[in-house]
Formats: structure tokens, C-alpha cells, sequence
């Protein structure tokens, strides 16, 4: 469960990946016919819907392909930072590191430089950065 | 089916004016297409259920796995076992309980707690077999650990019957209502999956949020166990007495708070003014991380064996209870104890004060139990 470790398993569904590459296929003939029709006299009408229904597919299916390519990256399993913060009880004196095995809360630790007391974790924890929150009017 | 409709019409404008030698493969594709869908609309939204339930399934399987892994190397690490325990922690991911029957309710707390007794007995017998060399905090943690392990393991059983099961049947039912819930399955897996690793390095998590505050208000007084894995601290606030409660840390540990409120009011023969609890508490979408709320009634968490004594005990006397929750929702409650939470202890511990203040008179004797997981918090 390291930031390192990617899963065993990244395959997209094949059978997904079949539609999608059809759909593609499709999309592209319809473009094709559409350049075909343009320079066919009286044809221009037949030509534009050719031409949407094209578009329309190479888009789809490039959403689609996107998305399934997103989902991907979600099955890593990030490890989160962790943060503690050790003060002195004495002066004011206040050091962050990164947390390691065996601190908790309330726990003693080494002697403050400056008063010779030893120093106290008062605080462990996760920092999330807000992933740019969607605004709801709610 | 309205793209259908469209499409259908737009086909028909087509085949208004020929064009070109290809007309006749477009012409062939949308019927083939139209008719593919009628009748075959719905299997292939099966399939596709199930192509959903099966990428799932395989997410599931990588963070049991990887669970599965981090047990056995915390085991190893702090352990020092002789013999390797992959061979016992796979027999342990399997332990069952049996929740006692509960057709006669009468009398069904009881047997419920014995048979959770029972179980974190085994449990405890299990890691110290698992890992001889760890002491108490670092046993507890292990346990912890474990159970999410196990609680991964269950899941993705449980997923991958109903997968197998709607594959074999292909019915559209079986494989709806898995997929229905998958998204919020998914959620608690993954909750998990980060509560393990919080368990295996003794991190504090967000369901820790009343145990920290307790912690809090109880730090630099005198402190005495008492039954069961529970300490009280005698905290003097705004002139009252306050018996603060919690479970008894470092270690992973939840503690039986319903049984040392109960001694504690035994103890002051009922002569308690106010209980107020503190717990975390599940937030619904839509609110903030680290509310504060206040309100009445036994906060409390788990199978329900607390809650049922708590509110026992303030029968007999009729005490009153008060509740102040932190909010945070299912993932915070069980990985490592967001900044939000934090601070939000602080707001917690003032609105303590304000309830003191104001259901109390001066010499009174409160209660103040802090309920949750107080791993990686002291006392
Ligand atoms: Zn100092």
C-alpha cells in the first residue's frame, strides 16, 4: 500500500475496449462519406449529417476511452501523510515532523533544547488538500 | 431509447436521396443496431453491470490483498514470531461470530456481550500466539489490524459470491442489487483498507475524536483503571467534579465505557448531576468535517452492549445525559485523524464546558465519557 505499488491487475475491460474501437471505426467512415458527399452536387444536406454523426461518435468514444483511463488511476491506494506535532511544556517551543512508529498522543519525548523538560506530542494528524471543491448552491 | 428515435429518423432523411455506392452499409447498421437493442437491450446492460462488478472485484482484491500483506509484515516486525504466521493470519481472516438469536429479545444484550467476550478473549489468545514479542499497546494494535483485514476479506467474499452467483444465473436482479450498492461498498472497503494501516502503525484515527477529548481534559491529573480497559481521571471544571472516562490507550482499544460509567455512578451512589458524551459521529453529505453538535441521549457507538448499559444505569437514578458529537464521515472515522478533527476537539471541549455551565450548579458531579478507538492516544 505504498505510493509506489501500482495494482496487479490495470486491465480495461476488453470487451469495453471492442465497442469503443468499433464505434471509433464508425464515427471515421461517417466522416469519410461525409468529405465523399460534400463534393457530390445536391448531396451537401446528406453530407453536414454524416458529418454530426461522425463527430458525435469520435467524441463519445474518446470521452469514454477518458474516463475509463481516469478510473485506472483512482485503484491506487494513496498513503497519506501524517503530521506531529511535539511542544514544549515550558516555553513555546513548537517542532513538526513526519509521524513515525510508536508516537501518540500525550506522549513524552526528548528534552526541549532550551529548558531541559521533556517535550510532549500533542497532536497527530492528516492534512487533506481539498481537491477543488465543487460549488452546490446548497 | 429517445437517441434510438432520432437516429431512426435521421436515417429515414437519409435514405430520402441515394448517395454514393455506400448508402446500403449504413442503411444495413441502424437496423442492425435498432434491432439489437430491442431485443437484446437489457443483457447487454447486464453485461455491462457485470463488467462493472467485476473491475470492482479485482479494486477489492488488491486492497485485501495488500491488507492481507501489511498484517503479516507489521506481525513479522513487531512480533518476532518464530514459525512465519501467514498459515495462522489466513486461518484468523476467516473467525467468524455468531450473533446470538434474538427471537426471545429478553435478555439478548447479555448473551450478546458474552459472546463479544469471547471473541476478543480468542482474539487476544490469537495475537499473542501471532506475536509473542509484542507488549500490550502494540498487541492491541495488531488486533485492530487485524479485524480490518478481516473485514476486507469479508467483503470481498461477500462481492465476489454475488458476482459469480449473477454470472451463473444471469439474473438481471442479482446482479442489479450488487451493482446498486457497489458504489457505497466500495467506500467502506477503501475506508478500511486506510483504517489498517492507521491500526498497523498506531496512528489516532477520526473515530478516536471522543477518546482525544476526554484525553485532553483528563491530561495532568491522576489517573486509575478501571473495568473493563477503561481509565477516569477526577478533573475539577468551573468549580464542578468531573469523572472524565475513556478507553485506556495507546492501544487500539474501544473499552466497555457502558460498564465504567456504571461503576463511577455506583460509585457516587447515583449523586451525578449530568453525563455528557462525546463521540464521533457519521455526517451526511452535505455538512462539514469536524461539526460539532450537541444533543441528548448515550453517544455511543459499536454493537450496542454500551449504549444499553449507559442507559440502564442513568435509568435507576434518572440522570440526565447529554451528547456532543464531532462529525465526519465513514472514511474519516477509520484513517489517520484529519486536521478538521483535531481542532475540532477543542470545540468540542468548550461546548463541554458551556453544557457544564449551564445544566450544573457549582460542587456538582459530572460525568464525561469519551467514546471511540483511542489508538495512538494516551492515557
Ligand atoms: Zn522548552
Amino acid at each position: 500500500m505504498s505510493k509506489a505499488s501500482s495494482p496487479t491487475t490495470t486491465k480495461i475491460s476488453s470487451f469495453m475496449l471492442m465497442i469503443i474501437f468499433i464505434v471509433l471505426a464508425l464515427s471515421l467512415t461517417a466522416i469519410i462519406l461525409a468529405i465523399n458527399a460534400w463534393y457530390t452536387p445536391g448531396q451537401e444536406l446528406t453530407a453536414g449529417y454524416l458529418l454530426l454523426i461522425g463527430v458525435l461518435g469520435v467524441a463519445m468514444s474518446t470521452y469514454i476511452l477518458f474516463q475509463t483511463k481516469k478510473r485506472m488511476l483512482r485503484l491506487k491506494i494513496e498513503a497519506p501523510s501524517i503530521t506531529t506535532t511535539i511542544e514544549c511544556r515550558k516555553c513555546d517551543f513548537k517542532s513538526i515532523r513526519e509521524f513515525q512508529r510508536g508516537d501518540y498522543i500525550f506522549k513524552e519525548v526528548e528534552p526541549c533544547q532550551k529548558c531541559n523538560v521533556n517535550m510532549l506530542i500533542t497532536a497527530i494528524y492528516r492534512e487533506v488538500k481539498e481537491r477543488k471543491r465543487e460549488r452546490f448552491p446548497f | 431509447m429517445n437517441e434510438l428515435a432520432t437516429t431512426t429518423a435521421l436515417q429515414n432523411q437519409l435514405l430520402q436521396e441515394p448517395f454514393g455506392e455506400y448508402s446500403w452499409i449504413l442503411n444495413i447498421l441502424f437496423y442492425a443496431i435498432f434491432i439489437v437493442f430491442i431485443f437484446y437491450g437489457q443483457r447487454i446492460q447486464m453485461y455491462i453491470m457485470l463488467r462493472e462488478v467485476e473491475g470492482s472485484l479485482y479494486k477489492l482484491r488488491y486492497i485485501k490483498d495488500e491488507g492481507r500483506k501489511t498484517a503479516i509484515e507489521t506481525i513479522k516486525e513487531i512480533g518476532k514470531p518464530q514459525a512465519d504466521p501467514t498459515a495462522r493470519v489466513d486461518r484468523f481472516l476467516e473467525y467468524f461470530t455468531i450473533s446470538p438469536q434474538s427471537l426471545d429479545p429478553a435478555g439478548v444484550v447479555w448473551k450478546l456481550e458474552h459472546i463479544l467476550d469471547v471473541r476478543d478473549t480468542r482474539f487476544k489468545d490469537e495475537v499473542k500466539l501471532m506475536a509473542p514479542a509484542a507488549d500490550e499497546t502494540q498487541a492491541n494494535n495488531l488486533e485492530n489490524t487485524l479485524e480490518a483485514a478481516m473485514a476486507l476479506n469479508y467483503i470481498y467474499k461477500i462481492i465476489r459470491h454475488f458476482y459469480l452467483l449473477g454470472k451463473k444465473t444471469l439474473s438481471l436482479y442479482i446482479i442489479m442489487q450488487i451493482q446498486m450498492i457497489l458504489p457505497l461498498v466500495m467506500r467502506e472497503a477503501e475506508a478500511y483498507a486506510s483504517a489498517l494501516k492507521a491500526f498497523a502503525y498506531g496512528q489516532p484515527i477520526g473515530d478516536g475524536a471522543g477518546a482525544l477529548v476526554a484525553a485532553k481534559l483528563m491530561h495532568g491529573n491522576e489517573i486509575r483503571k478501571i473495568p473493563k480497559d477503561c481509565v477516569v481521571a477526577t478533573v475539577p471544571i468551573e468549580g464542578r467534579t468531573a469523572h472524565v472516562i475513556k478507553a485506556e490507550g495507546p492501544g487500539g482499544n474501544v473499552g466497555k465505557i457502558g460498564e465504567a460509567v456504571k461503576i463511577i455512578i455506583e460509585e457516587n451512589e447515583g449523586k451525578i448531576a449530568t453525563i455528557i458524551m462525546v463521540d464521533a459521529a457519521l455526517k451526511l453529505e452535505g455538512e462539514v468535517v469536524g461539526e460539532v453538535a450537541e444533543g441528548v441521549g448515550a453517544a455511543i457507538g459499536g454493537p450496542g452492549v454500551d449504549q444499553f448499559k449507559i442507559e440502564e444505569s442513568i435509568l435507576k437514578y434518572r440522570i440526565p445525559v447529554n451528547a456532543v458529537i464531532i462529525k465526519e464521515d465513514i472514511g474519516d472515522a477509520v484513517s489517520p485523524m484529519r486536521k478538521e478533527i483535531l481542532d475540532a476537539t477543542d470545540k468540542a471541549i468548550e461546548r463541554i464546558k458551556q453544557v457544564i455551565l449551564e445544566r450544573t450548579k457549582e460542587g456538582d458531579r459530572v460525568i464525561i465519557a469519551g467514546a471511540g478507538n483511542t489508538i495512538g492516544i494516551s492515557p
